[in-house]
């Protein structure tokens, strides 16, 4: 335990050093590169509390990803294009302040997230899976259709959004907001971890049955997990189309919550920085490897093979021994 | 004049064509100790599932406290003080054997809902789950991983679990499965002074353990009771005899 | 609307499918016997796809090219049951889903780098081509019918293998009681590296056949994978049977609704927004159908009770 918490702060230094020294030697593309990885982690981030703590192996996590970057979207094209958003009860202009649409987002997929939660968890095992991964379809397919939002092109936002205080164009500045995000998810993922909370939680995905018998429900705990989930991820989507200045109906695709998940299992299922250290390889070596080869998915493929035949619980797992032992 | 705590009435389970409850009625008084014996495939299984809340009967009730349950899921008839025990050990694995006791704790104060205080810095739940681990004589394992735990410390655990939970009424899937002659008897001995704080329905495979416990017996064949009664009695009963000790009448 | 434009769409769907019945089958009896999770079945579908591609291209033969789909399929699944699969078993599904994830990389990086980027095509043979006249004057594609004929004559063998000869005897026995086909002395490995081929096969014919109708390109298995899953998600997993009703089902919701839904919403909505609305609603339809079998059903239409 002591050994994972060492590796976990020199990833956390390691993470924000690399866009430090880019700063330094003027490599805003490598600052890039770090936020990607910072705002994939956020979003793994999430999912690990469905995944890891509440045993819900979600293939759905998109459609969080989506809404959040949807939120950002359609706020601020409606802000930019000056054309108010008639919600009908109210008339409402659209904004380019991030911490409103931040807000927008985390709202909008906790409430995404509690309704497909709400009849996902009617199944369990690979039914969960494939039905978390319905809805997220259901939502890839409405946004190709959305033609108001750009249908199957999506939005381009012109200028990134604002943040008080700060200049956001700056890329540095950028990745510091990213970073304070995924350090904020973080701490909450501790302390939800220790809490009464995450105790039950953490029983109802191993013994589901003796959660029931001391009069707990054990899918109303992992529903909540599921919301709570859902939101950090919607978080991560809102900035990752802020990064890009643009979304598209892409954010919602299988493809992207089939990466958080291989995310997840190459950092470490149910550990704190599992994603965080998946995120950072997973960019790391789209990188280097993409730069060797284009034929570098190969090399990948094997690597995260040999993760599974021979680093069982991940990297994490690998470095610091299997989960809960000192 | 005695006080039911617990109590069947006529309750009927049917799988198919198989009934593996056949209009049972049982019924558990303060104090007591009421064991419930059978051969395998008699519906004992059933019969704890329907009285816990896993399985609705097809008809007839359950009674806790005077209160029909029958309609009521497995997590509200614990909120009622129905305290359980698995046959296979049902505990967190992965966790120390604090936290799982923590879990019953945390289920008796009914206030999981707190996501930012750390649980072990709770004196109150830590003092419940700690003086239920020392009454099962575990409190020496308190950070032991379950998974590390021997099998007659895990049927421990599983006993402390419902402890914590202060209940009205025990059920236990057979304690002692598993355990060898020493660790059947050091948990008869505990079970015999647990009467006290509540009655124990007891479904048990252990046939001295069961004499040496039972205020009463019940003897389950095919899903039906054919028999209940003291020790005395059930060991001269004629039916009983032929039905499930095998002798010819 | 005409009866022949809804006849020739319900064999549009039927064939769709049949075709989607090949890739489930397999899929399903390798999660029902194994409990694995095979994400590189698309891949599978994809390599027999490819071989055919090449065999044709070489011989002219569109026979010898389905053998070849099959045998490729079938050797690759060998290949990758002993080498990776193999260890996954005891595995949770998680580490199913990375490793056969990873394979998937490795399987369309590996077929790129063997056939370029470039997509390839297959030809429908002269002896299959061109339309034929179905009682009832519709015109409906020859090749298309076969293929119906085709997928109905496999699951039909495939039924047949499952229930009447010994190995299915030893596949069903796998699916209810791992244990109890070990102590009957089966060799467990070899029958689940047979398994493992026969699925393999399926979906590397169903990759040649579909092959010929669309183009051959890397990445070809992934959205029949999806689909696949759907499939056997909503007939319940394990269930050959339940694969089939899926497969029809996902193949008629899904060519039935992209035709009729935009049709069915011009009668109460202006053209363009019918069109658009229609066209999603279609597409969405099938994981609607997903979802609403799962929330009444939730272990399929014909899976085992929880």
């Amino acid at each position: 335990m002591i050994r994972e918490r060492y590796v976990n702060a020199a990833l956390l230094a390691g993470l924000l050093a690399v866009p430090l020294y880019a700063l330094l030697v003027d490599e805003p593309f490598t600052i890039t590169l770090a936020t990607r990885a910072v705002i994939l982690a956020l979003a793994a981030v999430g999912l690990n509390i469905a995944l890891g703590w509440g045993g819900l192996v979600s293939f759905g996590h998109a459609a969080f990803f989506g809404i959040g970057g949807y939120s950002m979207g359609i706020l601020a094209f409606h802000a930019q294009n000056f054309m108010p958003l008639d919600l009908g009860f109210m008339v409402f202009d659209g904004t380019k302040s991030m911490p409103v649409i931040w807000l927008v987002a985390i709202i909008t997929s906790a409430l995404a997230a509690f309704l497909i939660g709400l009849l996902s968890l009617r199944t369990s095992g690979v039914y969960f899976i494939m039905i978390t991964l319905a809805f997220a379809q259901m939502f890839y397919y409405f946004a190709i259709s959305w033609s108001r939002y750009g249908g199957e092109d999506g939005i381009s936002i012109y200028i990134r959004n604002d943040f008080p205080g700060l200049n956001t164009l700056v890329p540095i500045q950028f990745f510091g907001i990213c970073f304070a995000a995924l350090v904020l998810a973080l701490w909450l993922n501790a302390r939800l971890v220790a809490s009464p909370f995450g105790l039950a939680l953490n029983a109802a995905r191993q013994v589901p049955v003796r959660v029931q018998t001391v009069g707990l429900d054990p899918t109303r705990l992992k529903l909540v997990a599921f919301v709570i989930s859902g939101a950090i991820t919607g978080l991560a989507g809102a900035l990752f189309a802020d990064l890009n200045r643009f979304v598209s109906p892409s954010m919602f695709s299988w493809h992207l919550s089939g990466e958080l998940i291989v995310l997840i299992i190459l950092g470490g299922v149910g550990r704190l920085m599992g994603p965080v250290l998946g995120a950072v390889l997973f960019v790391a070596l789209e990188h280097f490897l993409g730069g060797l080869t284009t034929h570098w998915h190969i090399a990948l493929g094997a690597i995260l093979l040999g993760v599974v035949l021979f680093a069982r619980g991940g990297v994490i797992g690998l470095l610091c021994g299997p989960k809960g032992q000192s | 004049m005695t006080d039911t705590v617990l109590e069947t009435r006529g309750i009927t389970k049917s799988f198919g064509s198989l009934c593996a409850s056949d209009g049972i009625s049982i019924d558990l008084q303060a104090g007591e100790i009421h064991a419930v014996i059978g051969p395998n495939g008699a519906g004992k299984s059933t019969l704890i599932h329907q009285i816990c809340g896993g399985l609705r009967p097809d008809a007839g009730q359950v009674l806790l406290q005077g209160q029909d349950v029958t309609a009521l899921p497995t997590a509200a008839r614990a909120r009622k003080g129905l305290g359980r025990t698995f046959q296979i050990s049902a505990l967190a694995m992965e966790d120390s054997v604090l936290e799982n006791v923590m879990l019953g704790a945390l289920g008796a104060s009914g206030r999981p809902w707190r996501f930012f205080v750390p649980v072990m810095g709770d004196r109150t739940l830590r003092d419940r789950a700690t003086a239920a681990l020392e009454r099962v004589g575990l409190q020496d394992a308190l950070h032991s991983r379950t998974a590390a735990l021997s099998h007659g410390q895990r049927r421990q655990l599983e006993v402390a679990v419902a402890l914590t939970l202060d209940p009205r009424a025990f059920v236990m899937d057979e304690p002692m499965a598993g355990l060898g002659a020493e660790g059947s008897k050091t948990l008869t001995g505990f079970l015999d002074g647990l009467r006290d704080q509540a009655p124990i329905l007891l479904v048990e495979h252990d046939m001295d353990a069961v004499f040496a416990l039972a205020d009463r017996i019940s003897v389950l064949v095919y899903g039906r009771i054919i028999a209940t009664g003291t020790v005395d009695e059930i060991r001269r009963d004629p039916a009983v005899r032929e039905a499930y000790l095998g002798d010819p009448a | 609307m005409s009866t022949i434009l809804i006849i020739e769409q319900v064999l549009n769907g039927l064939q769709s499918g049949v075709m989607l019945f090949l890739m489930a089958a397999g899929l399903t009896l390798i999660f029902g016997v194994m409990g694995l999770i095979n994400l590189a079945h698309g891949s599978l579908y994809m390599v027999g796809a490819f071989a055919a591609a090449a065999v044709a291209g070489v011989t002219g033969s569109f026979l010898l090219a389905v053998l070849a789909a099959l045998a490729a399929a079938a050797a690759a699944g060998v290949l990758v049951e002993t080498l990776v699969i193999r260890r996954l078993y005891a595995a949770d599904h998680l580490d199913q889903v990375l490793a056969t994830f990873a394979l998937i990389l490795i399987f369309s990086e590996g077929t790129r780098l063997i056939f370029g980027s470039f997509p390839l095509y297959l030809d429908i043979p002269s002896w299959l081509s061109g339309p034929v006249t179905l009682p009832g004057g519709i015109q409906y594609p020859l090749y298309r019918l076969a293929l119906i004929g085709v997928g109905l004559v496999v699951a039909m063998l495939l039924w047949a293998l499952i229930e009447r000869t010994r190995i299915g005897i030893q596949i069903r026995a796998g699916e209810n009681d791992r244990e109890m086909i070990a102590a009957l002395g089966v060799d467990i490995s070899k029958l689940y590296t047979l398994v493992f081929a026969l699925g393999a096969a399926l979906a590397g014919l169903a990759g040649a056949l579909v092959g010929a109708i669309q183009s051959v390109q890397v990445g070809m298995g992934e959205p029949v994978l999806i689909l696949a899953f759907v499939t056997i998600v909503i007939g319940g997993i394990g269930s050959i049977k339940g694969a089939f009703v899926g497969a029809i089902l996902v193949g008629l919701t899904q060519t039935l609704g992209s035709v009729f839904l935009p049709v069915l919403f011009r009668l109460f909505l202006d053209p363009a927004t019918a069109m658009s609305l229609g066209a999603s609603l279609a597409n969405m339809a099938v994981y609607i159908l997903m979802s609403l079998v799962l929330i009444f059903r939730p272990t399929g239409l014909m899976g085992a009770r929880a």
